[in-house]
């Protein structure tokens, strides 16, 4: 039914940037933009003249959009995007600024995404989350994310037979990740009774399930293969990407995300298989999220997650090294820049950048995101192929 | 009242009572205001028919107009996870929290407030309660009788009588005497039983006002003073104040007016109402299911040529009702309405049937008060008068003084 996808011809994934997190900020969200903004200064030379497209994410901007971002920060951009789809909104915003360079709209942009964690602002920003949330989720117990997942995770473990000892092992490859990354929050290494000992959050999610949220950002540049050239920069192509909301609306429970509705087109699209993917960087607010996605994005058949996660192994070293900075759970959840940490990360290890150990002879990354609980699930889902350009 | 319980540091550190998260859209208020009658209701959609929730401003499947319809309550729950960790002050006071996810029988899923006894694929009856904070809430218990009481998160939704202190506001008249019966038959620990003077020898002899676990009182709700003494001989914990003082007189406007009896109905009605409520807020705020009810005539809705005089004092009694529940909002303080018609009793010698026995107004207000239930009508006169006024207020008001 739906057209085939055009290909990201003369479109180059370049420069990603990660600003150390801290647990709390006491400052904005433009403070951490404006950090991510120096560091391409101070890394690749870039100057405010160059960027001519600006593409920005944040729960915590306050009253400022992008609009507000662009003229705090001193930008003069011709193409200006605002993504406000959380989790989602790295492979977002690479697809549209991809598509905004290779039609000529723009010709660097600067995709970001920063937010800041002050202390009480996370259970501020809960409150006012999202309309169904305010009226029919936070007055049933005020347990937050925790307890959407929670009953995600109940019925999903009853569903197809995944245990706490499956997620436990995505939990404690990821810590062994992070292990190698000095930016990662959580680098103590986490054994797999620790995590089954851990105290109860909202059954059956417990401590070790949980990202810790934190402030930071993360950022990187879609240029055209020439600027990157010019800038020096290693770069990475785009093979595929899908992106869908609201997906299975009759669901009762999620049980599956969007990715189940296209990620057949994605591999189509790209011309390779999942066994030819070198390092997989999706989204991890939970555990029960990570194991969907094997699932949806066709790692594994439905249903045939938890023998999948008994026979891989996920660190760097591994079959397939998964979320290898250690992802949200270990390296921390800054806000929206947690929706761009898997796409720097899958950036990095393609392009031999890594902040700490390299995946060996990575070239090929997928990329996977999934946002915004707004009533009892994820709305939005998204995933990218990635490969670096030699 | 006996000087018998221990004299309290005033200065003492309260407990502080908290409610669960207040904001809500304007379509989820629109659900409370008939979740606060009881009813359980759904929008469906007038051009398709598909039921919805959460609350909306358009059908989802064909963006019709959606209107509220009562729905069947059953459901089967999907999920269920008990919530241990919460930022929030009033859940961080009750933890763990269940909750659990339902498939309605009217078609949407629902999260819901889940009963300890209920488990995943379990059939369940999903009640549409009012939350500490006056919101819709639905609450999720197993099909079936049930010892209700016995789960601490449904007493959060309810008013408990048994174990608790009430007092009632006007024993001398039927309503409230009934009521002095009922709920020490319901397990009150002490019901303190308000009597306005003169007193009469029969006080001391009357088979209620004798009871076990009941206490008279002298109390005038037209008297500031009285009030007050009233509450300083209560002096302790007070959970509930049921509000039986009215003063039901005929006369009109400039037909036979009897001004005398329409000032004593605003005193006792409307001014009585400010007094008792002022006076006793802060004892019921302190208490972990405090509850006021109030027992009105359905006459507040529409006035009555009739009755006037009183008609109007019970209609600003129901206005200053609804400006108390706004200021008990924050402390979790239930502000209970019971509409009532004419009664079995000496104020309604002269209309013929049907009328409310006055046991029967007792029985309905302690059911309120155990099921939570912001409003309710007790007997044909006042159902009748509630549903032509919900449908039609101008209409039911010029039918009521034709």
């Amino acid at each position: 039914m739906s057209r085939t996808q055009a290909a990201y011809s003369g479109v180059a994934v370049c420069a990603p940037i990660t600003v150390p997190y801290q647990r709390f900020s006491a400052e904005s969200a433009h403070w951490w933009a404006g950090r991510a903004l120096r560091q391409l200064r101070q890394t690749i030379g870039l100057r405010a003249a160059d960027i001519d497209g600006f593409c920005f994410s944040s729960f915590s901007s306050g009253l400022d959009t992008a609009v507000g971002v662009t003229q705090h920060l001193g930008l003069t951009p011709r193409w200006l995007d605002h993504i406000p789809t959380g989790g989602a909104s790295g492979v977002m915003a690479l697809r549209r600024a991809a598509r905004a360079v290779q039609c000529g709209d723009a010709d660097l942009v600067v995709c970001l995404a920063a937010d800041t964690n002050h202390i009480d602002s996370f259970r501020q920003s809960l409150s006012g989350f999202s309309r169904f949330s305010r009226d029919a989720v936070y007055p049933y117990g005020f347990g937050g994310p925790n307890a959407t997942f929670a009953l995600i995770t109940d019925s999903y473990m009853r569903e197809y037979g995944v245990t706490r000892e499956d997620f436990g092992k995505l939990c404690v490859a990821q810590r062994a990740n992070a292990g190698s990354n000095p930016l990662a929050l959580q680098r103590k290494p986490l054994t797999l009774d620790a995590y089954m000992a851990a105290r109860p959050i909202a059954d059956p999610v417990h401590l070790f399930d949980c990202v810790m949220p934190c402030a930071g950002v993360e950022a990187f540049v879609v240029t055209t293969p020439e600027q990157a050239e010019r800038l020096g920069l290693k770069m990475a192509k785009i093979l595929a990407t899908i992106e869908r909301h609201n997906a299975f609306p009759e669901d009762p429970v999620q049980l599956r995300g969007g990715w189940a509705m296209d990620s057949d087109v994605l591999w189509q699209t790209a011309g390779i298989a999942p066994s030819d993917v070198d390092t997989l960087q999706i989204y991890d607010d939970y555990p029960v999220i990570v194991a969907m996605q094997i699932e949806d994005l066709g790692f594994c058949p439905k249903g045939q997650v938890a023998q999948f996660i008994r026979a891989t192994d996920f660190t760097i070293g591994g079959d397939l090294p998964l979320n290898t900075n250690g992802g949200q759970l270990s390296a921390g959840q800054a806000g929206a820049a947690g929706g761009f940490q898997n796409v720097t990360e899958g950036l990095r290890q393609i392009l031999h950048q890594p902040l700490g150990d390299q995946v060996p002879n990575a070239s090929i990354a997928a990329v996977s995101g999934f946002g915004l609980v707004n009533y009892d699930r994820g709305v939005c889902t998204g995933a990218a192929l990635l490969e670096a350009l030699s | 009242m006996t000087g018998v319980r221990e004299k309290r540091d005033p200065l003492a550190r309260k407990k502080l009572r908290h409610v669960p998260p207040e904001l809500r859209s304007r379509a989820m208020h629109a659900l409370s205001a008939r979740a606060a009658q009881g009813r359980f209701v759904l929008q469906a959609c007038t051009e398709c028919g598909t039921a919805t929730y959460p609350p909306r401003d358009a059908c989802p499947l064909c963006w019709g107009e959606l209107n509220w319809q009562d729905q069947p309550n059953g459901g089967k729950i999907l999920s269920e996870t008990s919530i241990r960790v919460s930022t929030d002050l009033y859940f961080r006071d009750h933890m763990p929290w269940r909750m659990g996810k339902v498939l309605l029988d009217a078609g949407p899923v629902a999260l819901v407030h889940l009963h300890a006894a209920l488990r995943s694929n379990d059939r369940a009856v999903v009640r549409m309660m009012t939350d500490r904070g006056g919101n819709a809430a639905l609450f999720a218990i197993p099909a079936g009788e049930n010892d209700l009481m016995s789960d601490p998160q449904w007493r959060e939704f309810v008013v408990p009588i048994e174990g608790r202190i009430a007092l009632v506001s006007d024993a001398r008249n039927a309503i409230g005497r009934a009521m002095v019966k009922e709920l020490q038959a319901r397990g009150a620990e002490l019901v303190v039983a308000g009597l306005p003077g003169p007193s009469l020898a029969s006080d001391t002899t009357d088979a209620v006002l004798t009871l076990d676990r009941v206490q008279t009182i002298p109390l005038d709700v037209t008297d500031a003073t009285s009030v007050a003494q009233a509450a300083s001989r209560i002096g302790g914990p007070l959970d509930i104040i049921l509000n039986t003082a009215r003063h039901v007189r005929t006369g009109g406007v400039s037909a036979n007016p009897h001004f005398a009896e329409q000032r004593r109905a605003f005193e006792v009605s409307a001014m009585g109402f400010s007094r008792l409520a002022s006076t006793f807020a802060p004892m019921l705020a302190g208490r972990p299911n405090g509850a006021f009810a109030d027992i009105l005539s359905s006459a507040a809705l529409s006035g009555d040529a009739g009755q006037a005089g009183f008609a109007a004092a019970e209609a600003a009694r129901h206005s200053l009702l609804q400006a108390f529940r706004h200021e008990m909002r924050g402390a979790g303080v239930r502000v209970m309405a019971l509409f009532t018609g004419p009664l079995e009793d000496t104020d309604h010698q002269h209309i013929p049937p049907p009328k409310v026995a006055p046991s029967r107004v007792a029985s309905a207000a302690a059911d309120a008060l155990l099921n939570g239930r912001e409003q309710t009508c007790v007997g044909d006169v006042a159902i009748d008068a509630m549903e032509r006024w919900l449908t039609d207020p101008a209409l039911f008001a010029r039918e009521k003084n034709l």
